[in-house]
């Protein structure tokens, strides 16, 4: 059952993270990968939310584990950051490296206390 | 290599820049978004099952996650230098291997967490470290994929 969910999650959950990159590429035309950023920081925001609620296993399974993990991605953000500094875009590089880092903390921070607040 | 013209791609998912992936949803969107969805399933499995076999406590180190970014990062510069030398190659390959057998399996969100859930837990320590190990490791990973792939497929060129 839970191999089901994960299975689910992930299902819906890389699809999005592509469509959801070429969205934002298609509004943002520019070096830096604002498409990857989001989803991670979307992502990390949502299960921060989901380990400070008290959710059902079967919930994790769906919406962390699947959901969560196949729309962030950690090799696209790493690949880009890479190529970023390769082309010569090293302040790019780093601005994706501590930006992304620090957003999705803050992310995780925000989801999990705001889960937290909710249920007391 | 150097005859052809530089490769303008920055996103291993997709990049709009480079004209394949433009076009790819307009002339096969459900076979593209099919082939993502496999392979993401596929990636969060493998990355389900890990996690599953080495749990670690709120202050221990997520070793079980690193090792997954680590190494879905050297398979990603793997894959993109053996794809940018065959030009791309098969039209499902990026999709399905890249986007989501590799990004299904690669995760920012339990990154992003198992730091927070460690700061919360009281191990700043343990934080810093996963933190910075995972960020280094996996950088470093997808250059020595992609160093390690290039050049032997310029040595299979030249013989």
């Amino acid at each position: 059952m839970t191999v089901l969910l994960i299975a689910l999650g992930a299902a819906v959950g890389a699809p999005l993270r592509y469509l959801t990159d070429r969205a934002v590429q298609s509004r943002h035309a520019s070096a830096f990968p604002w498409g990857t950023l989001t989803v991670n920081v979307i992502g990390s925001l949502l299960l921060g939310g989901l380990v400070g609620w008290p959710a059902d296993p079967a919930v994790t399974a769906l919406l962390g584990t699947g959901f969560c993990g196949a729309l962030t991605t950690y090799s696209t953000f790493s690949y880009e950051t890479v190529r970023l500094a390769r082309g010569g875009h090293r302040l790019l590089a780093l601005a994706n490296v501590a930006g992304s880092v620090a957003a999705g903390l803050a992310a995780a921070s925000a989801g999990y206390a705001l889960a937290r607040a909710l249920t007391g | 290599m150097s005859e052809q013209p530089p490769d303008p791609r920055t996103d291993a998912d997709v990049d709009l820049r480079v004209d394949a992936d433009r076009g790819e949803l307009t002339t096969r969107p459900a076979t593209i978004l099919l082939a993502i969805a496999a392979g993401g399933v596929l990636g969060a499995l493998a990355r389900a099952g890990l996690q599953h076999a080495a749990p670690h406590p709120p202050t221990g180190f997520p070793w079980a996650t690193f090792t997954i970014n680590t190494s879905g990062c050297l398979l990603i510069g793997v894959l993109m230098a053996v794809l940018g030398h065959l030009g791309g190659g098969h039209p499902l390959a990026r999709p399905f291997l890249g986007v989501g057998v590799l990004g299904g399996f690669t995760t920012f969100s339990a990154y992003a967490v198992d730091i927070q859930q460690a700061l919360v837990a009281g191990a700043p320590g343990t934080a810093l470290a996963y933190l910075a190990a995972t960020l280094l490791g996996a950088l470093a990973a997808v250059g020595l994929g992609d160093a390690v792939t290039a050049a032997l497929l310029r040595r299979r060129v030249a013989r």
